[in-house]
């Protein structure tokens, strides 16, 4: 086995980058390929709660690292997927415990063990970004449809570039149809006209996101959900699949048409 | 209803336009002063050589992709062209 390392950063805090590791390291192990997650983000760690597997936290990233445990204690195993990891970040320490090649080092580790391995980056462009690409073969840059967000993206498309780690892959999260249709949010194609870089993902704002976070359950594992299944695409499309994009508007088909026959009729 | 449209319905066109500016001068590093001292200074020297108008002259960083180019499109005045029609 060899895994692929992916880092999931975006620049600006906010956008999604927790939310999208923990859903799509869920939709690649539902496919039953073998995953690790890493908590780039050492002081502020969160992909322990988003994934709900915070109460099982006993070593960290820090502690691997610094030789006070080995790696397998460190990695806390998602019993609800078969072959589904998480390795958290230390709460208590600051990003200058760890070191791009302390990074390199671990994830040369792992990749012979898994076929994923996601690490999640912290926001901003300083250490604890360039500890989080070091070890990557490919980046995605997550960002939502909003001038700072995408301005900020862009920012550290140019930064991997710089890395050698491009070109980064895009994910456009929390797009939300309405504002698009009335014209109030820039589209998808607007996004990527702008960065300039290929699409792997589209996630429409789904409030199901915030419900099943709260539960510590990523959206991935809710059935019948439009965010869950774009993230499972981008787990899909990372696997070499062709996978259409969603049509976004496939579930207001009815009350469109039901609007549109109403109004038409009090015109 | 149409007048209602139009006061919300175009952030989404402003938020393109003001990005695409703004990504121009942070990937090259260029202000929009800075890209005009450099279109008085290019002027200064190409009039040396030739007759130009400076009216005419339109000097803008340009984007392919992901790749910047400074596109300068400076119309040459000609003493010997003459107007056919």
């Amino acid at each position: 086995m060899t895994a692929t390392i992916i880092t999931i950063t975006s620049g600006k805090g906010g956008v999604g980058k927790t939310t999208t590791t923990a859903n799509v390291a869920l939709a690649l192990a539902e496919q039953g390929d073998k995953v690790v997650c890493i908590d780039g983000d050492i002081g502020l760690r969160n992909l322990d709660v988003v994934m709900g597997l915070e109460n099982r936290i006993v070593y960290d990233l820090v502690d691997v690292i610094e030789g006070r445990c080995r790696l397998k204690q460190a990695m806390i195993r998602d019993k609800r997927m078969n072959e589904l990891y998480l390795i958290p970040a230390a709460q208590t320490r600051d990003k200058s415990a760890v070191t791009p090649s302390d990074m390199v080092r671990l994830g040369d580790q792992l990749r012979d063990e898994f076929d994923w391995v996601l690490i999640d980056s912290p926001a901003g462009i300083e250490r604890g970004f360039r500890n989080s690409i070091a070890p990557a073969d490919m980046v995605l840059v997550v960002t939502n449809p909003e001038v700072s967000a995408v301005r900020d993206a862009d920012r550290i498309i140019g930064l991997v570039e710089a890395e050698e780690k491009g070109p980064a892959k895009l994910v456009i999260n929390r797009l939300n149809i309405d504002l698009v249709k009335r014209g109030d949010m820039l589209t998808a194609e607007d996004v990527v006209e702008l960065l300039a870089i290929d699409l792997v993902g589209i996630v429409p704002e789904d409030e199901s996101v915030v419900v099943s976070t709260n539960r510590g359950q990523p959206v991935v594992m809710e059935a019948n959900t439009t965010a869950g299944q774009a993230f499972r695409n981008i787990g899909l499309r990372l696997k070499g699949q062709e996978v259409p994009y969603l049509d976004l508007d496939a579930k207001k088909g009815f009350f469109h048409s039901l609007s549109n026959m109403l109004r038409s009729g009090g015109d | 209803m149409a007048a209602w449209r139009k006061k919300v319905g175009r952030s989404a066109n402003a938020a393109k336009e003001r990005l695409k500016l703004v990504l121009i001068h942070d990937r090259t590093d260029l202000t929009p002063k800075a890209v005009d001292q450099m279109k008085n200074e290019l002027m200064e020297v190409i009039s040396r050589y030739i007759a130009i108008d400076p009216e005419a002259v339109r000097i803008a960083v340009t984007q392919d992709g992901r790749e910047q180019r400074l596109v300068a499109d400076i119309p040459i005045k000609s003493s010997t062209r003459r107007k056919v029609g």
